[in-house]
């Protein structure tokens, strides 16, 4: 790591082009030298907790609880630390060790925290930590909490990797360590054919990311010679702008599978399989925000490529607006919020794909997502520890009397992602509008109608959950959680009340700035205030029409067939596994099927008949071998005889 | 030519281990002569294994001594009035020639695989079948008995390739291949199961072994009528000066690789081999198949580099041919067999061809480029992955037993893997090795030499000799695949638990084996600093 501690902004006045941060980090001191301590606390959890065995299933989950409430009071010290730096010192570099050196590749085990990092770590650890402590609980009947504990450990370790790496083979490391983590998550009850199989499709999945991850990484080896942040944003203005656009497109594809986008989200519904608090931590507030971490810290790779950034915009477009219709057929309670997380992380991408204007916003709307979608995920799991596993929100209705904590926490959650105005979705999702219908009318249209479209079934949920009528089994008795389990939930939902306080005096924006570069103030067409105003109109609209559609009328218990195209579609994830089907998994299969024939019947005979070749010449050459002693003698004379009249003719 | 005859100066200090050889052997003649019967056995071990272990000792200690020549390009000393040259390869094929007989000699005096009893027949006339004494019926049986002089023909055998590989003219090479071969061919008939094919197998040995050496000494007189000398070093001096009767030198040296080249079993000289390797008792075949080779091929280096390094020209295509033919008959020949010992032969035959290829990569030493091989380094590397792996091999073979003696048939170790994975899994890391696959000593030897080879401008060998390879390979893990993806069948043979004489042979063969295949470095460094030949 260089140890310079030059500004880190170069002059914003280059010929009027707007600058881009460049990576250079300075030495640790003080209590930034146990950065690595971050991760080293959860990675020996996850170790002792999976290789201790039975013998720490008394005290694992406390255990587990313990390192990572650890990794978060170390994250909240040293963020104290860095408010009272200047912004030029706010980059901090711990070089641990050598990783490898292949040539002139040369990797180092490099961290790097800075406010970006910083921000991350907090949320991680933070929900995590809350999480942990929901966990308690809600695994306290399962024989195998111990592991669970241990997973859930290895991915706060492979998550704080992720994102304080300085290097981008780091964050690769971390990047399958949370898709592993998250495998073993999903499928963590494996008894289920169902879970086995939604942690199959989500592994493969994140694979076809991977591969778009990895090539980047050894497209910016072959361009730049190095893959550290410090090298890879010192040298980026430099190569040409079709090799950023390759980089960024890869990049984007790797995004795309962590963070379920379309066109790889179709495992982040079936992931809901695994137990609710995986969902809230790795399905809802962290790893699949992974993608607009990566987008936004690879901020000197897009910011060279506009057609890279184009490509997040629309990606992040038809994502928002995909998730959102899906959130609104479904009656899996999971599932909807599954959905409402797709939308929401399109919106991020959105911010992200919009360059320095939206960055500091997508990492808002990440931050404040990761509280109140964490808060409504725990209230979900909530419900259903509350009324034997049952997901199907048409089982539900009027559980606010029996649940009163649960229903008051996940109305602040309700009410601050669809935006009611003081909440911290609406400043945060506010922004994000903003920008978008700055930058372009159709852009900021998208982002409008998923924003009533959000409001119109998270209502639907508040209601068939909340309200209504009582529509549960007979046997069905629900009751108020453990305080185990209320505690992370009244925490997570003041959080999501307060999270907008970032936004004053438009703190986040600045403190994200050494990273990401200055905020670009776009013109509005039309003033600020008359925008918010129509959003929250837009919102008004979404909340009545579910009032009209769902709280006025019974719901059946069983779910209507005669239904619309619309719903149908919405219903069977907008026919994302049969696109899949058709466009990947069948043309696969005659793919294979193909190669298969042309190996058995191509390669196999090549290869088979020199087989057989050599095998008949064996069985000729074998008749020499009858076993004289005269014949022998023979081929001895005769080689001789033909060696000595060879050397002769050679020299002649 | 009437001088007074003066005898040469003998250098004991170089070449004390050699005599310390020929001394066991002496030794052990007298054992045999004065101990009685009951406690020969223990007596010709302990002395043999002594002998053995003076010989590696003092092998180490000369090699430490060696004095540089050349600028450090050569290390070692021409003595015994020329005869026998002691320099870095010589020792570096004593250090292995000595190490590969006390494997051969562990194996030679195990008697736990075959019911107590010892490998060898109790005399070496005996027909099959017979069991009676010597007295007729109701003496002690033959059983019994035990051939103990396989001890000092083991250490005349060593001996004599230690001579071979290190003689400085061609009348002392002759010499010491007799040396080395009648203890080989009396070894051969000594096999206590299956005696007609083990007496066969040393007749045919000796028949054509005795061929083979007219061969010899007819070239050896027409190089000396080239020549004037025997001298490997004269004979160089000859050679560069040009003129005279070419074909003389030419036919002489053709014929004396005819010798050379039949005690490596190259082809069209190979044609003993699957006999003899079957026919051999099995400890026996494991010395033989290991050191022969490593004396015969410090012969050919040393008869084709010293003497006929500027005629390179001329026996080079010859040797492209012979090594192409060797690879190649190996091989395909090998797929065929269903009989352990011979699959074994065969694949000794290719490996032969393999070595011959890593002869052809001479070059002068400025032709090489920085950090390149030479080919005498990757042929002494490859000699000792061979010969280590091949002891181990043979040896596991002695562990896997029918009622009547070994399992040879490959059919008869099918599932042995499921039944015994541990004898299975040493034999098929040896079978890796000598396959070459990577991670055993194998894989290093063979690209050492074929890296050497190629880089003396011999391409179409290699590429021969990557197609044998593959061909190989085949054969190799066919068998591996018998072993451990097949049921065993039902009267499966047994797999004995040997003495640890067995067990210590076949647990460092597969150290070894691993580790050179991993560490290469050190050994291959070893070979690189024995240097070039002295003249």
């Amino acid at each position: 790591m260089t140890l310079s501690s030059s500004t880190l902004l170069t002059s914003a006045a280059e010929g009027g082009h707007h600058s881009v941060p460049v990576v250079e980090a300075m030495s640790p001191d003080g209590v930034f030298s146990l950065l690595w301590l971050v991760i080293a606390l959860p990675l020996a959890g996850a170790v002792v907790l999976l290789v201790g065995g039975r013998l720490t299933d008394r005290w694992g989950h406390w255990l587990g609880t313990a390192t990572v409430t650890g990794s978060f009071v170390l994250s909240v010290v040293m963020f104290v630390q860095l408010l009272g730096r200047d912004d030029a010192e706010r980059q901090i570099g711990q070089h641990l060790w050598d990783w490898f050196a292949v040539g002139d590749f040369q990797v180092g085990m490099d961290l790097l925290y800075d406010p970006l990092s910083a921000l991350f770590l907090l949320l991680i650890t933070g929900v995590s930590a809350l999480i942990h402590l929901y966990s308690v609980g809600y695994m306290e009947h399962d024989p195998r909490r111990r592991r669970f504990f241990g997973y859930l450990n290895l991915f706060v370790a492979a998550m704080l990797m992720l994102v304080l790496a300085a290097d981008y083979v780091g964050v690769f490391l971390g990047w399958e360590g949370v898709g592993l983590a998250s495998y073993l998550l999903i499928g963590f009850w494996q008894h289920k054919p169902s879970a086995a199989a939604a942690a199959k499709k989500a592994f493969v999945i994140n694979r076809v990311g991977d591969i778009g991850m990895s090539l980047a990484i050894m497209l910016m080896f072959v361009t730049f010679g190095t893959t550290a942040f410090a090298g890879v944003s010192a040298a980026a203005g430099d190569a040409t702008e079709s090799t950023m656009t390759a980089i960024g497109l890869l990049l984007l594809l790797g995004a795309c599978g962590k963070s379920a986008q379309v066109p790889l989200q179709a495992w982040l519904l079936d992931a809901m399989e695994g137990p609710t608090p995986v969902s809230a931590l790795i399905h809802a507030a962290t790893m699949v925000t992974a993608g607009v971490y990566l987008v936004t810290r690879s901020n000197f790779v897009f910011e060279n490529a506009p057609v890279a950034q184009t490509a997040v915009v629309v990606v992040a477009c038809v994502t928002l607006l995909w998730g959102a219709v899906i959130g609104c057929a479904k009656d899996d309670i999971k599932k909807v919020l599954a959905g409402s997380t797709m939308s929401q992380i399109g919106y991020m991408m959105l911010a992200a794909g919009l360059g320095p204007a939206g960055y500091a916003f997508a990492i808002f709307h990440l931050v404040t997502h990761g509280f109140f979608k964490a808060n409504m995920f725990l209230g979900a799991g909530s419900v259903m520890h509350g009324t034997g596993d049952d997901v199907n929100m048409r089982h539900y209705g009027a559980l606010r009397k029996a649940m009163p904590v649960t229903f008051l926490t996940f109305a602040m959650g309700y009410l601050a992602i669809i935006g009611f105005p003081g909440f911290s979705g609406f400043w945060s999702k506010d922004k994000i509008i903003e920008a978008a219908v700055a930058e372009n009318y159709l852009v900021g249209a998208a982002a409008l109608l998923g924003a009533g479209v959000t409001a119109f079934y998270m209502t639907r949920l508040m209601l068939m959950t909340f309200f209504t009528k009582e529509r549960w089994e007979p046997e069905v008795h629900p009751h108020e959680s453990p305080k185990v389990m209320t505690v992370p939930l009244v925490v997570l939902a003041a959080l999501s009340v307060l999270g907008g306080v970032l936004l004053l005096g438009d703190w986040v924006t600045t403190w994200l700035t050494p990273v990401v570069g200055e905020v670009e103030h776009h013109e509005l067409p039309v003033p600020v205030i008359v925008l918010t105003g129509i959003v929250v109109v837009v919102v008004a609209l979404g909340v009545g029409l579910a009032v009209l559609l769902v709280g006025r009328r019974e719901v059946p218990r069983e779910a209507p067939q005669d239904v619309s195209f619309v719903t149908r579609a919405a219903r069977s994830d907008l026919y994302g596994d049969a696109i899949n089907d058709g466009l990947v998994v069948r043309p696969g299969g005659v793919l294979v099927r193909g190669l298969v024939a042309t190996d058995a019947r191509g390669v196999d005979g090549v290869v088979e008949g020199g087989a057989g070749l050599v095998g008949a010449l064996s069985s000729v050459l074998r008749r020499t071998q009858n076993g004289y002693v005269r014949t022998y003698a023979l081929s001895v004379l005769g080689g001789a005889v033909i060696l000595v009249l060879a050397m002769v003719a050679v020299t002649w | 030519m009437n001088d007074e005859f003066t005898g040469p100066a003998i250098e004991w200090a170089r070449l004390w281990p050699l005599f310390a050889v020929f001394g066991t052997a002496l030794v052990g003649v007298a054992v045999e002569a004065f101990a009685p019967r009951s406690a020969r056995c223990l007596i010709q071990s302990s002395v043999a294994g002594v002998g053995l272990a003076v010989a590696l000792v003092g092998t180490v200690l000369v090699a430490l001594e060696l004095p540089e020549r050349a600028g450090g390009a050569a290390r070692g000393d021409v003595t015994a009035g020329g005869a026998v040259v002691v320099d870095g390869p010589t020792v570096f094929l004593w250090g292995l020639l000595v190490v590969v007989t006390v494997g051969g000699l562990l194996l030679f005096a195990e008697r736990r695989v075959d019911a107590g009893l010892p490998v060898f027949a109790g005399q070496a006339s005996l027909p099959p079948g017979s069991t009676a004494g010597p007295g007729g019926p109701g003496e002690p049986s033959y059983e019994d008995w035990e051939h103990t002089e396989v001890y000092p023909l083991l250490v005349f055998a060593l001996g004599g390739m230690m001579l071979f590989c290190a003689s400085g003219d061609l009348l002392t090479m002759f010499v010491a291949l007799e040396i080395l071969s009648l203890p080989l061919y009396l070894l051969c008939g000594l096999a206590r199961r299956r005696r007609l094919l083990s007496q066969e197998a040393a007749m045919k040995y000796f028949l054509l072994g005795a061929f083979s050496s007219g061969f010899f000494v007819y070239g050896m007189a027409l190089v000396y009528g080239y020549a004037g000398t025997l001298n490997l070093a004269g004979v160089a001096v000859a050679v560069r000066a040009g003129g005279g009767q070419e074909v003389l030198l030419l036919v002489g040296a053709a014929m004396v690789m005819v010798a050379l080249l039949f005690k490596v079993g190259a082809v069209p000289f190979h044609s003993w081999t699957p006999d003899v390797y079957q026919g051999a008792p099995t400890a026996v075949t494991a010395y033989m198949a290991a050191a022969t080779k490593i004396a015969a091929f410090g012969a050919i280096l040393r008869f084709l580099y010293v003497g006929l390094g500027d005629a390179r020209w001329d026996w080079a295509p010859l040797l492209w041919v012979v090594a192409i033919l060797t690879m190649l008959g190996g091989v395909v020949l090998a797929v065929g067999q269903t009989e352990i010992k011979r699959l074994l032969a065969y694949s000794s035959i290719a490996h032969t061809g393999f070595l011959l290829t890593g002869v052809l990569g001479l070059q002068a030493s400025g032709d090489l480029a920085e950090g390149q091989i030479s080919s005498l380094q990757a042929v002494l590397f490859y000699l000792a992955t061979y010969g280590v792996a091949t002891v181990g091999i043979f040896a596991v073979t002695t562990l896997v037993r029918d009622p009547g003696g070994e399992a040879g048939s490959v059919a008869r170790w099918t599932g042995l893997g499921r039944t015994s994975p541990l004898v299975a899994g040493a034999f098929a890391v040896f079978l890796l090795s000598l396959a070459g696959i990577p991670l055993t000593a194998g894989f290093v030897g063979k690209w050492s030499v074929f890296a050497s080879a190629a880089g003396a401008g011999a391409w179409p060998v290699v590429a021969v000799a990557i197609t044998s390879s593959i061909i190989a390979v085949y054969f190799y893990v066919r068998h591996i695949v018998t072993m451990f993806f097949a049921d065993p069948p039902e009267d499966a043979p047994v797999v004995v638990v040997p003495s640890p004489l067995t067990s210590v042979t076949i647990a460092v063969a597969l150290i070894v084996t691993v580790a050179l295949g991993v560490v290469p470095g050190p050994l291959l460094d070893l070979a690189g600093h024995a240097g070039q030949f002295v003249r």
